[in-house]
Parts: structure tokens; sequence; C-alpha cells
């Protein structure tokens, strides 16, 4: 892992040599024909797209007999169907006059993205936002009932408590244990820490479902005199003479016990990360400091936070974002009771399980609009990369 | 790496690596060595758990707890019965080629559009060109749930629900963004000198994408690959809205949630089942290390 980390830094160092962008492909002034022609072309391309798919898909639904074949045919499509629906695209694109294809060209690769992202981020977001202020089945107005509703019902109040709970306490433990972790094997030989940093990095892998059986196996409890713990949480708390424990059940602690689950998972991010940023910290600096005669902690509050504070930052905000929308583990885990309900979970048992658009919808824009201020601050970090360039 | 621990000799002069004997370079250090240790072990002992217990008979597991395995060695039993059961009787060998199905397309798709959006965006010139790519940067937070209610409406509409092409177009729509983003940053930096020569040679825009973008961004395209990979095959909720729980097509994911809300106790399936589950996405994780990194530090804005 340790050469990884040098490749990061030669590639952050070659993006920031990078030379400005300059097209190259300048098409003449704009005139009313081909711009119909560039529209006609950005919504062909995905409705045939969509069209060869959708045909495929009936397809693959009717083949009960051989799964593998359908695995290959679904290959087949992922891979040939969708480059064979671009190059079929260009190859029309250039039959057309040149003065017009080069002003057509760039839609033909743009424009499948665009409209893909416009039916499935754009218009569902918009379409979202009129459901909130409709009634459960999506039908008249009742404007800002659904939201009174969150900020009055003792269920959704409690849902928006954790959910604030998970986004200070998750974060804060998985960037402070990653960090220290980092910190701590980088005073290893190399191939120490790229061993030990594997195995707090292999979570990643793993999916919320799966970790959330690994971890419900860790609580696993049973009433005394119904058999062994099989949960080693109980073993040691039982070994070490204790009554054993429903942790599940503990309110309000068990949404600090599903919170560990996120943690083990995120860690591993923050370490990698982190980890990337204390190597690019200059050693002259932190040499200087140590010859000036600064302890090993002045080193590390004074010159490695200040240092990465802008990947602090990067990382923070991405895991915020994550905790913010967690869903699955608070379904495996608990389906949301025993005081343990989030707003993301809360949305999709609104919506799914007692078929209430209206108070789905709303909570889905609350779960937007929370977010909007690290949205903005993703496009201000864009926008400054981009004037770097 | 190397500079860091070149470094330190130079400042503490006793330090001199060459001339440690085994012992003191097993002891060097230890307070640091051991707080590691520990920690690698409290993040490998839940995972261990769930690895030991699935190859114990199911009487085993239900009867002591997994770590009783270490103080009578030799004398376990050790059964692949609970594999063979979870993969036919609880249907988890059909759901993980229904994932499969689901996770190559849902991988493939968005990578080739995004790939195309991200050269146009980079080398084309066209009206709107910077503020769609700020939009592009703005949708990587949307969550999920904001699209939740209306694509069920439509798909429900058009008859789509419930099929694999369902989720592929979903998965392709909700990992454009981060795609998009990702490959355009680097395609963008791709020397213009390059694009230009191309160009005078004759080259159409279509062939230097396929002949030369492309292949040049080989490392950038399997980063976001794996990631996607990881992202799809880790999914639960777009499968459980918009595939559902039918068992012809129900995604591994789901298949192995089921089984936790009808055989919540059944430990022997459920350790074997969730490891069937983290399976592949570990071995794809373990062997491509390297790009996944790399795809996580670029990638480190996605929503």
């Amino acid at each position: 892992m340790a050469d990884i980390v040098e490749e990061e830094a030669s590639e952050v160092e070659k993006a920031a040599e990078a030379r400005p962008i300059t097209p190259i492909y300048k098409g003449p002034g704009p005139n009313f024909l081909t711009q119909l022609m560039r529209i006609a072309v950005s919504i062909a391309v995905p409705l045939i797209a969509f069209g060869i798919l959708y045909w495929a898909g009936t397809v693959l639904l009717d083949e009960d007999a051989n799964r593998l074949l359908v695995v290959v045919m679904a290959l087949i499509i992922g891979v040939l169907g969708v480059f064979g629906l671009f190059y079929a695209m260009n190859w029309l694109t250039m039959r057309l006059p040149e003065r017009y294809r080069h002003y057509v060209l760039p839609f033909v690769f743009v424009g499948p993205a665009i409209v893909l992202l416009t039916i499935f981020l754009v218009y569902p977001t918009v379409i979202t936002f009129k459901l909130s202020f409709q009634n459960a089945q999506g039908e008249g107005f009742v404007w800002f009932e659904n939201y009174v509703d969150i900020f009055t019902d003792s269920g959704t109040l409690e849902a928006l408590r954790n959910s604030v709970l998970w986004v200070i306490i998750v974060p804060a433990l998985a960037v402070s244990i990653g960090l220290g972790f980092a910190v701590l094997s980088d005073k290893l030989g190399s191939k120490g820490e790229a061993f030990s940093k594997s195995f707090i990095f292999m979570p990643m892998a793993i999916s919320f479902v799966g970790a959330s059986i690994v971890w419900r196996f860790i609580y696993n409890f049973r009433p005394e005199g119904f058999g062994e713990q099989i949960g080693i949480l109980n073993g040691i708390w039982t070994a070490i003479g204790n009554e054993p424990v429903a942790w599940l059940l503990q309110e309000p602690w068990n949404n600090f016990y599903l919170m560990v689950i996120l943690v083990w998972l995120q860690v591993g991010f923050a370490m990698v990360i982190l980890s990337a940023g204390i190597k690019s910290v200059p050693d002259d600096i932190i040499e200087a400091a140590r010859i000036d005669g600064a302890k090993e902690l002045q080193v590390f509050w004074r010159i490695i936070i200040p240092s990465i504070s802008s990947t602090l930052v990067v990382v923070l905000t991405t895991i915020i974002i994550t905790v913010w929308k967690v869903f699955d583990i608070v379904y495996v885990m608990t389906s949301g009771e025993f005081g343990t309900s989030v707003v993301a979970e809360r949305m999709v048992t609104e919506f799914f399980t007692f078929g209430n658009e209206g108070a789905g919808a709303a909570l889905a824009v609350v779960l937007l609009v929370a977010i909007t201020p690290l949205m903005v601050l993703n496009v201000r970090r864009f926008q400054a990369q981009e004037a770097q360039r | 790496m190397t500079t860091t621990t070149a470094a330190e000799p130079a400042t503490q002069s006793e330090y001199v690596p060459e001339k440690r004997g085994f012992w003191a370079g097993v002891f060097y250090r230890w307070p640091v060595k051991l707080v590691i240790m520990i920690v690698v072990v409290i993040w490998i002992i839940p995972t261990l758990g769930v690895l030991i217990s699935s190859f114990r008979p199911p009487a085993d597991v239900d009867a002591s707890g997994w770590w009783t395995v270490f103080s009578n060695l030799g004398s376990n039993e050790w059964t692949l019965s609970n594999y063979s059961d979870v993969l036919s009787s609880e249907g988890f060998g059909n759901s993980f080629l229904n994932s499969l199905s689901v996770t190559i397309p849902a991988t493939v798709m968005p990578i080739t559009i995004a790939a195309f959006a991200a050269y146009g965006f980079a080398w084309m010139e066209f009206p709107g060109r910077q503020w769609l790519f700020v939009l592009v940067v703005a949708m990587l937070v949307i969550p999920l749930q904001m699209a939740l209610i209306p694509l069920l409406r439509l798909y429900t509409t058009i008859n789509l629900n419930g099929t694999f092409p369902a989720v592929w177009l979903a998965h392709t729509g909700f990992g454009l963004p981060l795609a998009i983003y990702l490959l355009r940053n680097y395609i963008g930096s791709l020397p213009s000198s390059m694009m230009e020569s191309a160009s005078i040679d004759g080259a159409t825009p279509f062939e230097t994408f396929t002949k030369l973008v492309v292949p040049l961004s080989v490392p950038v395209l399997a980063s976001f690959a794996i990631f996607q990979f990881l992202w799809v095959w880790n999914d639960l909720l777009i499968a459980l809205v918009f595939l559902g729980g039918e068992p012809d097509v129900r995604v591994i994911t789901l298949a192995l949630n089921n089984l936790n809300g009808s055989r919540g106790q059944a430990w022997h399936l459920l350790t074997a089942g969730a490891f069937i589950t983290m399976a592949l996405p570990l071995v794809v994780f373990l062997s491509l290390q390297r790009y996944f990194v790399r795809g996580l530090t670029a990638g480190s804005v996605k929503g």
C-alpha cells in the first residue's frame, strides 16, 4: 500500500502541472436546423438504447432455465450494446454535411449522459419537491402539512435526533481513529505499515448488509439459562461476571452500537486518505521543528494537522454525506425500532412500507436540503481547482 | 515513504537499523506496535468470527461461541454443508448469478457513457459546457432517496419495474456524476498537443477517443470500474425498490436480508450467507487494491 500512496502524491503533482483545457473542435455558429438536429440526436441515442435494453430485459426475464446464459447475455449487452450505440450515432453524424457535423458531434458524446442525468436525477428531484407538498397518494396539495408533521411527530423527531447524533459521532470517531492509525503505522517499517493497513481497510469492500449481519452476530444475546452466549460481546461480558445484555434493545445506547458498525466500515477510508496527506507533508519542515526542540505531540498538532487541514475537510465531508444517507444498517439491524430510526431509513419506511408518498418525499427533501451546504462547498472547491489549472 | 524512514536516523543518532539484533528489532517502538496490533485484532475479530462459524456444524455454532475453537484445537469438526445449504435451498446460488447480471452491465454502462461525455466536456466546445459540468459536480451529493418515488412511478407506467434493465439504468444514472467527474479530470489533463496532432493527422474525434484517449485512460477507468462494481454489488436500496424480492431476480444482498428476516437465529446459515456475499468484493478488493485506493482518493467527493 505504501507505493500506492506515493503514486497518489505524484498524480496530484501531475494534475497541478496539467495544462489548461483548450477545446480543439470548434464548430461554426449555431443555426436553427443544427440546433434541431442536435436535440434530435441527443434524444434519439438514449431512446434507442432504452428500447434495446427493454427488449433484452424481457428476454432475460423469460429465460428461467439457464442463469449462466443470462449473465453472459447481460455482459454482452452491457459491453457491446452501449458502445455500439455510440458508434452508430457517430457514423450517422459523419454522414452529415461538414458544416453541421462539427456542431452536432459534441452532443453525440455528451448527449446520452445529459439525458440520463436528466431522467434519473434532475426530473426526480423536481417531482419529489412537488410530491412533498401533496398527500399520501400524491394527489391534491396539502402544502406544508408534511413538513409540519416531520417537525411535530415524535417518531420523525426521534429519527432527526438520531441522524444528527450519527452525523456528529461517526465522522468524529472514524476520522480520529483513522488519523491515529495513519500516524502510528507511519512509524513502522513499510511492510508492517502496508500489512496492518490492509486489515483496517478491508471492511471497505463489505456491504452494509453483510456488515450488519457480522455485527448482529457480535451483539447476539441469549437470556440467562437459554444456552451459552454465542455473541462475542456477551461472551466477554458474562465471562467477567455480568448478566448477559440485549445490546440492541438498550435505548438510547443501541444507537451508539449501530454507529460502531459504520465506524468499523469507514475508518479504513479516512486512514488511507489521511495517510496520503501526512506523507505529503514536507520532511524538512518536520525536521526543522524537531531540531528546534518540538516534541512529537507538538509536531503533530502544530505542523501535521494544519498541513493536512484541507484533506481533513474532504474526508469529513465525504463521511458526513455517507452517514447522513445511511439506510441499510438500521434497516437490517433493527428496522428502525427500539428508538433507532434515522431520517434516510424513515424515508424508505414511510414511502415503501406505509405507502405514504407525501411524507416520504418531504423526508427526502429534508435529506437534500440539509446536505446542500456540502454541495455548495463541493462546487466551490471544484471551481477553485479549475482556477488553478 | 522511503523519504520518511531515511530521515529518521539523521535526527536520532542512537538509531542505527542495521545494528539492531532480532529481539531489539521486535521490541523497538513496542508501544506503537502494541497499539497497532490491538486495533488490528479488534478490526479483524468481527469478520473472523463469521468466517469460523460458517465452517462449523450447525449444532456447534448453536452450542458454543466460535472463539472456543481455539481452546480445543484438534477436536473441532468442520463442514461445508452450511455453504451448500445456503447456495441451494436458500437460493443464494441463483442470487449470486442475479447479482452478477445486475452488476456487470451496471458497471460497464456508466463507464462507457461517462467516458464519451468526459471527452466531450474536456476537449469539445459547445454552448453550456462550463455550467453543465458544474451541475454534474453539484449532482454528486444528491441523495438516492430523492429519486426513488418519481422513478418508481415512471417505471410502473412503462412497465419496467422488477426487470434487470430498470436497475441497470438506475445504477447508470446514479453512477454517472462521479464517473464523469473523475474521468473528465483525468482526460482533461492529457496533453493538448497530442489531441491537436491527432486532429492534424486526420483522425476524427471518435477515432481520437477510441484509439488514443481510452488506452491512455485505463488507470482511471479501472479505478472507477472497481468503485462502481463494489457499490452496485453491495447495494441494497436500489435492488429492493426497483427489482424486488422475487426469487428469479433477487440479488444477493436482498437474499441475505431476507434470510436475516426469516431465519434470524440460524447463525450457521447467516454466517455462510454473509461470507458468500462478501467473497467476490473481497477478491476484487484484495487483487486490485491499488486501483481501488486510487479511485477512492480521487473520488472522495462521491455523494
